[in-house]
């Protein structure tokens, strides 16, 4: 018999539900009972394979989530727990990845731009065409300011210092590289990321 | 690391030092705890604190934090002494018959060429004599003076037992039962695994600990076997990854650096860059990188990338110092040299050192813009939060940009793991609200600022306008396509040169950088993840766990760095004939006319062992190198420097008491603490609880380890008055955090240099936002200089004073 993971945790889900009370003695009314038994909630979820996102164990993850990935669904992340098959950790994770549920759904989790003006007191919710446009603005502006184009000896160098960036050491390869690939081509040197810290 | 996680299971001896694994990757530790139980392994732990990794430990041994290499160059003292090396490796397969120039030399504290103005050195003599032919001139039956592993016998010869113990505050008993136990894994079928962390690279001296520990590795031929290797267990999901594509501020993809002012052309670049074989017959695989290069200059230019263009050489930015690194750029911050600074999911006032600085930095800047899931101090650092972060709000005049992302579970991509292993992840949901892609946000940034400059021109707009960007949906890379682009494909028909038939036909993703060609026919954004991503389809998304002879290689679960291989380095693991040192866990062997095993071979896989290759072909001499010759800044063997901030003068060489090479900005230096004012030394580290400034947000995390504390001995706390969960005040020259005191037994005071030493252990998570309590963060405390070769903080050794106080009015 071959069965995904999900068709695997229905199939015992629901025979634990009803071997354990049939074997209560409620005998035939007891069918009736089991039927009426709320089945695991996992065995509705869809299933992601993922990895953590704090150390560099990299521990394999599965994640569960309400919606079936149908165009109007919204999926919503219901619990995460440790991928058994994973070489690594197989399926074990530590105080931090046991609880990553609450960080994705941590209610300072930021959901709007926000922008805070020379002097402001609070933060007030931006658009991202807002955002977007003036920090392009800006980076260009000092950018036609501040570029070196040759230095003192008259040697080609293009390169700017004036604007700096740090990079996510959680960001995917693919997020770094296109990241890499924008910031180099204005001539940033001002660049690092966590691998210092 | 060098080996996999579950690689560490086949190690006899598993030192922990410079890092804690059971705390800070518990679920990577298993493989320790598998290697006592299957294996019989020894776990050897030298902290400066009783950690849960000594709790489970063999043999625990104090240290006093940053005086990791006097124990260090005491343990190859003690190997060289006893003749417990591995001889035919480190003479096959180390720089050990090398012969050094003369003139190069070690005096009261310095190499040969040190200029005390510029804080450098002329390292014109720290490398080999040469011959007629420009190979390095050897002498195998050790007896030159000159020859490395004299030179070096002599460099270690000062630290005895009993000057490790006077330095590091070991007791002289337990500092030898260590060596003992390393010693063991000199036999040539038994190995050691040495497992570390940051508590190694965050000193001023951190990159030349972490070299210490190789050499001792080498001499007992640790290196590319089975249960072996150096593992840098590293600390963040992705940190492997974003330094593999090169996002440090001297980086370009695949470790090539950029090009500095001194390189103005690229055939100039190029010529200091194609090592030639050192030693007749070797590989020196560094002879390919024009090949390299270009190609990555066809993947971010294309068509603009020409023969006649130089391959848009001018267009990459020259570097005119080493470095602009973090310290350097809050240096510039602070001098009103910086309009502005992305932070994308970096949180620099909690995670950068001296905190004040870092928060006056920020106020200077015109402009700031924070990209990140989650809301950082860093993004409201202009915000009054009490005495753990007092800010007039109206005086700062920085414009603050707050972007909301999306998180690892809303998103498609890989990360690459300590052990290099690229592990494609899958989306799970949407993220909150309107939060938004990294690489869409990034998109966004230079989507405008590529129009203002159609529209407008401005300062040098060619690589901007020119560079690639043919993604299906320019707004919002698939990060599949970008997965691609670093992999490579062929832009032309490639042909065999012998046969002069096509090989791999125009626009197939390449098969592994040996493909790769330097006349514009190949393109390729990061060469070492060749291979990651070919026409067999996604190699990162394999989730095959099979292990041949359960060894610990999985060489089909997603894939590694460089060319799926699993241990670097792996033609050490056979004997110069090819033949296994260890015949019970061979990695890979000679069977005559090829190389065959478990892992791919890290070697020419047809090359006979008769051929005299060795092992280490990205070296040009081909061999481990227990002298660096001019790669390190402070010299080519590792000698035990103080810390920035200590507590006694050095006994070695009291002139030189510091890192000589270390770069220190005056600003800097003026708020270093002495003794006299700040008695203690104190260290930071992470809890089990909580990662860096994250977890606080979440709640189960921020219930475990709810407040800031520090923890402190139960000698010190008794003369200080301090009670078990009593406020105290712990401030450096740069600042005070006011916490409560965890007293234990965990931390001993030691005896140095005749003195009590006293240790005070400062983790590091809190600040002010999120759902934990308040706090001041570690980096309040702490000192504004890196090592002298990454810039890497010294986080892990400086000095305080702690006093009782009462509790804060409003707790």
């Amino acid at each position: 018999m071959s069965m995904t993971r999900r068709e695997f945790i229905k199939f015992t889900g629901l025979g634990l539900a009803a071997s354990s009370i049939g074997a209560l003695g409620f005998g035939a009314s007891g069918e009736a009972q089991a039927a009426a038994v709320r089945p695991f909630k996992l065995t509705h979820a869809t299933e992601t394979r993922n990895t953590c996102t704090y150390c560099s164990v990299a521990c394999g993850i599965l994640i569960y989530s309400m919606g079936d990935r149908a165009k109007n669904a919204r999926s919503n992340i219901i619990h995460i727990e440790g991928d058994p098959d994973h070489p690594v950790n197989r399926g074990t994770l530590c105080p931090k990845g046991a609880a990553l549920l609450d960080v994705v759904h941590a209610p300072t989790r930021l959901k709007t731009p926000r922008y805070r003006p020379p002097g402001g007191t609070e933060f007030k919710e931006v658009s991202w065409d807002f955002a977007l446009d003036r920090i392009a603005r800006l980076m260009k502006d000092d950018r036609d300011k501040n570029f070196i184009a040759r230095n003192a000896n008259g040697d080609t160098v293009n390169r700017w210092t004036s604007v700096g960036m740090l990079a996510a050491s959680a960001s995917s390869s693919e997020t770094s590289y296109l990241t890499w690939k924008a910031v180099r081509s204005m001539g940033m040197v001002v660049f690092d990321n966590q691998a210092r810290v | 690391m060098t080996n996999t996680w579950q690689d560490i299971k086949n190690a006899n001896v598993v030192i922990v030092m410079g890092g804690n694994a059971a705390e800070a990757h518990p679920c990577g530790f298993k493989w320790v705890i598998e290697a006592k139980i299957e294996n019989g392994a020894k776990l050897v732990v030298v902290d400066p604190r009783f950690t849960r990794t000594a709790s489970v430990a063999d043999y625990y041994a104090p240290i006093r934090p940053g005086t990791d290499i006097a124990f260090l160059n005491g343990v190859i003292h003690y190997l060289l002494e006893k003749d417990a090396i591995q001889h035919e490796y480190v003479r096959s397969y180390t720089n050990a018959s090398l012969i050094v120039k003369d003139g190069f030399d070690f005096q009261d504290g310095l190499f040969t060429g040190y200029n005390e103005e510029t804080r450098t050195y002329d390292k014109s003599t720290w490398d080999y004599e040469l011959d007629k032919d420009g190979f390095a001139k050897s002498d195998d039956s050790w007896q030159d003076p000159r020859c490395v592993i004299n030179l070096l016998k002599h460099h270690v010869s000062r630290y005895t037992p009993e000057m490790v113990s006077r330095i590091c505050g070991t007791p002289q008993d337990k500092f030898e039962h260590v060596c003992a136990l390393i010693a063991s894994t000199s036999a040539p079928d038994k190995a050691m695994t040495s497992l570390f962390a940051l508590g190694w690279t965050q000193h001023s001296v951190g990159a030349q600990n972490i070299r210490n520990m190789a050499m001792i590795q080498l001499l007992l031929g640790n290196i590319g076997v089975a249960g072996g290797g150096m593992n840098a267990l590293r600390g963040h999901s992705n940190i492997q990854g974003l330094t593999d594509v090169g996002l440090l501020s001297n980086q370009m993809p695949g470790y090539m650096n950029l090009p500095t002012d001194k390189e103005t052309d690229f055939d100039i670049y190029m010529s200091t860059r194609q090592f030639k074989p050192l030693r007749p017959g070797q590989i020196s695989y560094y002879q390919n990188t024009r090949k390299l290069f270009v190609s990555l200059m066809k993947a971010l230019y294309g068509d603009a990338a020409t023969q006649e263009s130089n391959w848009a050489f001018d267009w990459l930015p020259k570097l005119d110092i080493p470095l602009y690194d973090i310290i350097k750029a809050f240096e510039m911050m602070n001098a009103g040299q910086m309009t502005g600074y992305i932070c994308q999911g970096f949180n620099p006032l909690q995670a950068f050192p001296d905190r004040g600085k870092i928060r006056r930095g920020l106020s200077k800047l015109k402009f700031l813009v924070t990209m990140d899931p989650l809301d950082t101090e860093t993004s409201r650092f202009w915000q009054d939060f009490g005495p753990q972060n007092p800010a007039n709000s109206a005086d700062i005049q920085t414009e603050v940009f707050q972007l909301p992302t999306t998180c690892f579970a809303e998103e498609n991509g890989s990360l690459v793991n300590s052990a290099r292993w690229l592990q494609w992840h899958w989306k799970a949901a949407d993220g909150p609200g309107i939060a938004m892609s990294d690489i869409w946000i990034m998109s966004g940034i230079f989507h405008r600022i590529r129009e203002l400059y159609r529209k407008e021109g401005g300062a040098f707009p060619d690589p901007i306008l020119n560079l690639t960007w043919k993604y299906t949906d320019p707004i919002s890379p698939d990060p599949e396509e970008l997965a691609k682009e670093m992999n490579g494909r062929a832009l032309a028909d490639l042909t065999d040169p012998a046969t002069n038939t096509v090989v791999t036909k125009a626009g197939t993703l390449l098969d592994g950088f040996a493909q790769l060609r330097d006349d514009g026919t190949t393109s390729s954004g990061c060469w070492i993840f060749s291979g990651s991503f070919t026409e067999k389809g996604n190699q990162m998304a394999r989730r095959d766990a099979t292990d041949p002879r359960e060894q610990g290689i999985a060489p089909n679960w997603a894939w590694a760095w460089p060319a799926n291989r699993r241990i670097l380095y792996n033609r050490a693991s056979a004997d110069p004939a090819g033949k296994p040192w260890n015949p019970a866990k061979p990695v890979i062997s000679w069977n005559g006319t090829k190389w065959v095993g478990i892992d791919v071979p890290d070697y020419t896989p047809t090359l006979a062992p008769s051929a005299g290759a060795s092992p280490f072909i990205m070296n040009d001499e081909g061999l481990g190198r227990l002298f660096a010759r001019k790669l390190m800044a402070e010299g080519p063997f590792p000698e035990h420097y103080e810390p920035m901030e200590s507590p006694v003068e050095n006994v070695l060489h009291p002139k030189v008491k510091n890192n000589p090479a270390a770069r220190v900005f005056a600003d800097d230096r003026a708020a270093f603490g002495s003794p006299d004012k700040f008695p203690y030394v104190a260290t930071t580290y992470r809890l089990t609880e909580h990662f860096h400034f994250w977890t606080k947000h979440a709640l189960i995390n921020a219930i475990l380890q709810p407040e800031e504390f520090v923890e402190v001995g139960e000698a010190l706390a008794k003369e200080k008055g301090i009670e078990q969960g009593g406020w105290v005040k712990v401030s450096s020259k740069r600042g005070e955090v006011i916490c409560k005191a965890y007293v234990t037994k965990r931390i001993k005071p030691l005896t140095v240099d005749g003195k009590p030493t006293h240790v005070i252990g400062v983790p590091l998570h809190w600040g002010f936002t999120g759902q934990a309590r308040k706090g001041y963060g570690a980096n309040t405390l702490t000192p504004s200089v890196g090592d002298a070769n990454t810039q890497t903080p010294e986080f892990k050794a400086f000095l305080v004073n702690i006093e009782k106080t009462s509790a804060p009015v409003t707790a």
